[in-house]
């Protein structure tokens, strides 16, 4: 037989082991990770850990430690880590999102016990409106007004968009209405609804490309594109609701990450959130000025009615079934009508 | 690119001086890499995907891709595709035709500037689209949240693909027997549909499948100008995408399973009129 025919298969063969060593070697670096610290978490508070990640690689605790990151959709980061993504410090947009890795035995029962039950960052649901909010929005009833047009990320294929279709139905009940009433708001709420985008980026391109009258936003993402030049106001609702992002460490992860997740939940790290949009989730945090802000000097103004997932909904897992459910949540069933009403 | 018809591989295959069934070491080595790397990509994903979309039981397959609002964003994809497809069908012909057969300045870029929709991540396509024909479009045309939204999106994603099966193949086509046609005095059009067109079938028919295929499955480009409209602009992919957010991996693989279905009888018929086409030439 003549050798010299099967030379390019050999050349394959090499080359495909080759490879497959060059790969084995890659994935036995990060398993010794004796100092460092692999984070996966959902994309909006990736400056801020950056910057928190600099500050705590100055104390003696974080000194020498390395970060791994990953950021991308909160459900999707979830499933992959589910999935077996390696991780020491997950910070995901909702509850479930952390709740599914304990489902799977990688986040302890107890990782909500703790001072802030969990929460590492938290913002609130405001209004996004176009540069001096010429169809004069102010409240929620003015959202429903006919001729003004919302655009709302998409509750069904982005957690995060819960928040929004939320506080919409929350804010009607808190204010002495009745679930009937909350629902007939809801249904005029999502026909006014012109664009569904699938996350919240997408659904801030859309509005920032000239979309809609309204965009539905978190305070945090607002005052992010504005610090980075984009033109537009934001309003907050007398009445709101409390976003609030869960961070956990896994069972099997660095030891460090413990101390890392105390670090977050410090003044510093919430100093940094501070900066890039978010509110603290404790007291007594100086962050002076916040750039981007409606006002600088008092970014974070107390919001008069603020509703919260515990106090408004019980939990997330009960809210997850009442509204999202995909064939009887009350949200799902509100935007597939409004789709069939014209 | 005329590997991807079936007939192309036929001939291939018949050129090989082997015996009847029987294959040289070499070949069969082949063969045997093929296979591998075919169910390792291909075969065993798609089965995953349709065990997957039993596990949830019949009543709960059922379930999923009857729900009206499922059946809508299928209605509308499979549709948009097929009526993209058509339009694939003659526009790329024409547009192959241009490139082989005329000279004109500029030729080199319009060969190069076909292939962007296939470069570009399809993200940026959708802020391009979204930019063109949104709201603040320069061209004063505002087709953002509504149904052509979805359809220029198709559009612009599948346009290479029959351009750049049909132009190789118009480009070997020997043009003597075009003139033979004439001097039998045989007009331009029955020259083209008689001895141009069943030449080409094949290849616009490979084109075509691969235009509806990649039509189906679109995402990136079309969700920031389609809004995702329920029963309105919301296509079947945000459908399984939904349904995975909500832990429905099921549900997901369901509506994956139903398109496979459509893709795999519409990728036949194309194939079933292709063939009509060669056998009445």
């Amino acid at each position: 037989m003549d050798l010299r025919r099967f030379r390019p298969l050999l050349a394959l063969v090499l080359a495909v082991s080759l490879a497959a060593t060059a790969c084995g070697g890659g994935s036995s670096a990060s398993e010794d990770g004796g100092s460092t610290i692999r984070i996966v978490g959902f994309a909006v508070p990736e400056a801020a850990n950056r910057a928190i990640a600099e500050q705590w690689t100055k104390t003696p605790e974080g000194r020498g430690v390395e970060f791994k990151t990953s950021y991308g959709a909160s459900g999707d980061q979830s499933r992959a880590v589910a999935d077996g993504l390696e991780a020491d410090y997950v910070h995901f947009s909702v509850a479930s999102d952390v709740t599914r890795l304990v489902d799977e035995g990688l986040v302890a029962e107890d990782w909500d016990a703790g001072p802030t039950k969990g929460i590492v960052s938290s913002s609130i649901v405001v209004f996004a409106v176009r540069k001096g909010n010429p169809k004069g929005i102010r409240t929620w009833d003015d959202l429903v007004q006919p001729g003004v047009e919302i655009v709302t990320p998409n509750p069904a294929s982005s957690g995060a968009a819960r928040w929004n279709a939320l506080a919409a139905w929350g804010q009607v009940v808190a204010n002495g209405g009745t679930e009937e009433e909350a629902e007939e708001y809801l249904e005029k709420f999502f026909a006014n609804v012109v664009s569904l985008p699938s996350s919240g980026r997408d659904a801030t391109t859309a509005f920032l490309d000239g979309t809609g009258d309204v965009l539905m936003a978190y305070e945090n993402e607002a005052i992010l594109a504005r610090q980075h030049g984009e033109e537009f106001d934001y309003l907050i609702p007398s009445t709101t609701l409390l976003i609030e992002n869960p961070g956990a460490v896994l069972i099997d992860a660095n030891p460090k990450a413990e101390q890392w997740l105390e670090f977050v939940l410090s003044e510093e790290g919430q100093r940094q959130f501070a900066l890039t949009g978010f509110r603290p989730v404790i007291d007594g945090v100086e962050y002076g000025e916040v750039e981007g802000a409606n006002d600088p000097a008092n970014p974070y103004p107390e919001v008069e009615h603020l509703l919260t997932v515990e106090q408004d909904f019980e939990s997330w897992e009960a809210l997850s079934e009442k509204f999202f459910d995909e064939t009887s949540g009350i949200v799902t069933r509100v935007i597939g009508e409004s789709g069939k009403a014209s | 690119m005329t590997a991807w018809s079936p007939a192309a591989g036929r001939s291939a295959l018949r050129a090989r001086p082997t015996r009847e069934g029987s294959l040289t070491p070499v070949s069969g080595l082949g063969l045997g890499i093929a296979v591998m790397w075919f169910s390792l990509l291909v075969l065993i994903p798609l089965a995953a995907v349709v065990a997957a979309s039993t596990s949830g039981g019949a009543a709960a397959f059922v379930d999923s891709v009857t729900s009206a609002q499922t059946l809508a964003a299928i209605r509308l994809t499979v549709g948009t595709a097929l009526a993209v497809t058509v339009l694939d069908v003659v526009t790329g012909t024409a547009i192959a035709w241009v490139l082989v057969r005329d000279r004109f300045p500029g030729k080199f870029l319009l060969e190069l500037v076909i292939d962007v929709p296939f470069a570009l991540p399809t993200i940026v396509a959708g802020l391009v689209l979204l930019s063109l024909y949104g709201p603040e479009g320069p061209l004063g045309i505002d087709v953002a949240n509504t149904r052509p939204a979805v359809f220029l999106a198709f559009a612009f994603v599948t346009l290479p693909f029959v351009v750049r099966t049909v132009q190789p193949v118009l480009a070997e086509l020997d043009r003597e027997v075009e003139e033979a046609a004439a001097s039998l005095g045989a007009s331009r059009l029955t020259t083209f549909r008689r001895v141009i067109l069943p030449s080409l079938a094949p290849a616009i028919a490979a084109g075509a499948a691969l235009s509806f295929a990649r039509g189906v499955s679109e995402y990136g480009s079309l969700v920031l100008l389609s809004g995702n409209l329920p029963f309105r602009t919301e296509v079947t992919s945000v459908r399984i995408l939904s349904s995975i957010e909500n832990d429905n991996t099921a549900g997901a693989a369901a509506v994956a399973t139903v398109l496979l279905v459509i893709s795999l009888v519409v990728t036949v018929a194309i194939d079933v009129l292709k063939r009509r086409l060669v056998r009445r030439a």
